[in-house]
C-alpha cells in the first residue's frame, strides 16, 4: 500500500473486493449502502478502506436512502458509489431516475443472484439486465458494464467512474454472484491521473452559469455545491436554469438530451471483445461469467470443425446495435447463452432482424452454464 | 500440466476457505499459473458446512468450478458423505482420521494425516489447515511446495509467521514419511 492508502500490486482477491478497490483507485470517496448477498463484500471492504483514503461510507437504512446519499455526496463534488443485489436494486430504481434527470455522476453495482423477489442470495444469475436499461420510469438512456472476473470488475469500475464523470449520468456495473464472489489474481496498478475522468466544471463566472445549458457534447459542465454557482436541483422537468417547468417543450427538450447525450456517443461508450469472428457461421453472444463458459463452448467447437465465434459483450447498454447488424450479414445464427429466461437474446433478435437466426440458452440461475450446453446449442443451430 | 483442481470440504471455523485462498494465491501468484477459487457455505459463521474449490491451470480459467477433483480434502463426517462418492479413480483423497471414519471399502483407502491432533499438540489447534496445506505440499504435485509455502507466508496474520512455518513443515515432513507410504500401499 502506498502513503496516499491505494493499493497496489498483485493479489488473490474476490470479485467483490475488487470492486471495491477499483473505486477506491477510480477516486470513489462515498460509499452509502445497505449489506446484501452477494454484494455485502464490497460494502465491507469500503468501510474498512475508506477511512484510510479520507473517504466517508455510511450504511444506510435502506437502499432507497443508499441511492439517494449517493447523489447528494455527487453533488457535493464526490466520487460516489453504492453497491447491492436484486431486491435493493428494484428499490434504488426510483432514484437511479432521479440521478438519470439530474444527470448526476455515479456508479452502482450490482452483483446478480437469481429472483425474482429473495430468490437465491448466495447464487449467481443475470436477470437483471432488462430491469438495468428499463429499471426505472420514463425515457431514458443508461450505461451498464458487465465483467466477467475480479480483474475485469476492478477495471471496469475505473471505466464506470470515467463514463459518468465524462456523461453525467449513473453507470451500473452489472456483475453476478459468480464473479464477486470467486477470487483470482488481480493486478493493481498505478492509474495516473490523466487516466481518471472528472465532470467538467463551469468555466462561466458563477453569474452566467446556467446548470443545465449543454454545449455541442449536450453534457452540462457541473458545478459543485458550495462553490459560489447558483444550481437548484429537481426531478421535475425542467430548463436550462434547473427549474421546473411544465410543458410538452421543456420534456422534449430535456429527455432528448437525456437520451441523445449517451445514444450520440455510443462508439466512445461501447466495448466488446470478439474472438474467432472473421470466419464464423454461428456466433455465441455472451457476457460476464457466461461469456467465460462461452469461450471454452468456442474452443470445442473451433477443435470439432465448426467455424464459431465470440462476441463478448463488456458494454451491455448502450447496446453493440452496429456490430450485431453487420454480423447478421454473415452469419447463419447467434447464439444467446443467459442466466435468466431470455433478456439480451431480445436485443440480439431485435439487431439480427431476421437476416441470421437467433437462439437462446436460458438458464434460471443458481449456477452457470456448462461449456457442454453450449456447444450442443451451436451444433443444433447448424442442423 | 492442464487443468487440476482441488476441493476442500468441512465446517466453517476449520479454515477451509483460507487454505483454498492460499491454495490459489499459490498457483496463480508464486507459481506463474492461473487459479480461480470459490466457495460456498451455510448461513452460519462457524460450524456449518463450508467447502473451497481451487482450479488450477496453465492458461486462463472459463469454467470456475470444480468438476472432477484431482485432490479432495475431507475435514468432516459430512462432507465425506457427500463428496466421495462418484469420484474418478485417480483423486487424491485426504482426511483428517479424528474427523472422518471413511468407509473400509473405499478403494483406493484415503490418505489420513491427524492434522486437527497434531496442531493440538504443537500448541494451537488454529494451525491444523497450514499443516494439512505442508502435508498436501508432500504428497501431490498439484502445486510446487515452495510456492505453497510462501503463499501460507504471505496470508498467515503478521507475528505468526514462525509458527506457521513450522506448522507447514510439520505436515510436509509427515507427508513425506507416511504420505507416500500409505499412497503406494493403496497403489499395491
Amino acid at each position: 500500500m502506498s502513503e496516499d492508502g491505494i493499493l497496489h500490486g498483485t493479489f488473490f482477491m474476490n470479485g467483490d473486493v475488487a470492486c471495491a478497490e477499483g473505486a477506491i483507485s477510480a477516486g470513489c470517496r462515498f460509499f452509502a449502502g445497505y449489506p446484501i448477498t452477494p454484494a455485502t463484500e464490497v460494502a465491507e471492504r469500503m468501510s474498512e478502506r475508506l477511512p484510510h483514503v479520507g473517504g466517508v461510507y455510511i450504511q444506510m437504512e435502506d437502499e432507497i436512502a443508499s441511492m439517494n446519499a449517493v447523489l447528494g455526496a455527487s453533488w457535493a463534488g464526490v466520487k460516489a458509489m453504492t453497491a447491492t443485489s436484486g431486491p435493493g436494486f428494484s428499490l434504488m430504481m426510483e432514484n437511479l431516475g432521479l440521478g438519470v434527470i439530474l444527470e448526476t455522476p455515479c456508479v452502482l453495482v450490482n452483483i446478480q443472484r437469481a429472483g425474482p423477489s429473495t430468490g437465491l442470495p448466495t447464487l449467481p444469475a443475470q436477470g437483471d439486465m432488462m430491469q438495468a436499461r428499463w429499471g426505472s420510469h420514463g425515457s431514458y438512456e443508461i450505461i451498464a458494464l458487465v465483467p466477467s472476473s475480479p480483474q475485469e470488475i476492478f477495471d471496469l469500475i475505473i471505466e464506470a467512474f470515467n463514463l459518468s464523470e465524462r456523461y453525467r449520468v449513473p453507470v451500473l456495473v452489472m456483475s453476478d454472484e459468480a464473479v464477486g464472489h470467486m477470487s483470482e489474481k488481480v493486478v493493481i496498478p498505478e492509474i495516473s491521473p490523466e487516466n481518471l475522468m472528472s465532470r467538467r466544471r463551469p468555466d462561466v463566472p458563477p453569474e452566467e452559469y446556467l446548470p443545465y445549458k449543454a454545449d455541442g457534447d449536450l453534457v452540462p459542465p457541473m458545478a459543485i455545491a458550495g462553490e459560489g454557482y447558483r444550481f437548484h436541483v429537481t426531478g421535475l422537468t425542467h430548463d436550462e436554469k434547473g427549474y421546473p417547468v411544465m410543458t410538452a417543450e421543456a420534456q422534449d427538450k430535456l429527455v432528448r438530451r437525456l437520451v441523445d447525450k449517451i445514444k450520440l456517443n455510443r462508439n466512445d461508450i461501447i466495448k466488446c471483445e470478439e474472438s474467432d469472428v472473421e470466419d464464423a457461421e454461428i456466433i455465441v453472444c455472451a457476457y460476464g461469467i457466461t461469456s467465460r463458459i462461452a469461450r471454452l463452448a468456442v474452443q470445442q467447437a473451433r477443435n470439432e470443425g465448426i467455424r464459431a465465434g465470440l462476441l463478448r459483450l463488456i458494454t451491455v447498454w448502450p447496446f453493440a446495435e452496429e456490430r450485431v447488424k453487420e454480423l447478421a450479414k454473415q452469419v447463419k445464427a447467434f447464439i444467446v447463452p443467459e442466466i435468466n429466461y431470455g433478456q439480451i437474446v431480445l436485443e440480439v433478435e431485435r439487431c439480427a432482424a431476421g437476416k441470421a437466426s437467433t437462439v437462446l440458452v436460458p438458464h434460471m440461475g443458481g449456477s452457470v452454464h456448462t461449456p457442454h450446453t453450449i456447444l450442443n446449442a451451436i451444433k443444433e443451430s447448424l442442423q | 500440466m492442464g487443468i487440476r483442481e482441488i476441493r476442500i470440504a468441512g465446517f466453517g471455523g476449520q479454515g477451509v476457505v483460507l487454505s483454498g485462498q492460499i491454495v490459489g494465491q499459490a498457483a496463480s501468484i508464486h507459481d506463474k499459473g492461473f487459479a480461480t477459487l470459490t466457495q460456498s457455505y451455510g448461513p452460519e459463521a462457524r460450524g456449518g458446512s463450508c467447502t473451497s474449490e481451487v482450479v488450477i491451470s496453465d492458461e486462463p480459467i472459463g469454467y470456475p468450478y470444480v468438476q472432477n477433483p484431482n485432490v479432495l480434502i475431507i475435514l468432516s463426517q459430512e462432507a465425506y458423505t457427500k463428496y466421495v462418492n462418484d469420484l474418478p479413480s485417480d483423486t487424491l483423497v485426504i482426511i483428517d482420521p479424528n474427523l472422518v471414519k471413511p468407509d473400509p471399502s473405499q478403494n483406493p483407502a484415503p490418505l489420513a494425516i491427524p492434522a486437527t491432533h497434531m496442531a493440538r499438540e504443537l500448541g494451537r489447534v488454529v494451525v491444523a489447515n497450514i499443516i494439512m496445506l505442508g502435508y498436501l505440499a508432500a504428497v501431490s504435485d498439484i502445486l510446487s511446495p515452495k510456492a505453497l509455502k510462501k503463499s501460507v507466508l504471505t496470508s498467515v496474520p503478521k507475528g505468526t509467521e514462525e509458527f506457521n512455518a513450522k506448522a507447514f513443515e510439520l505436515g510436509y515432513n509427515y507427508g513425506l514419511e507416511h504420505g507416500k507410504k500409505s499412497k503406494s500401499k493403496a497403489d499395491g
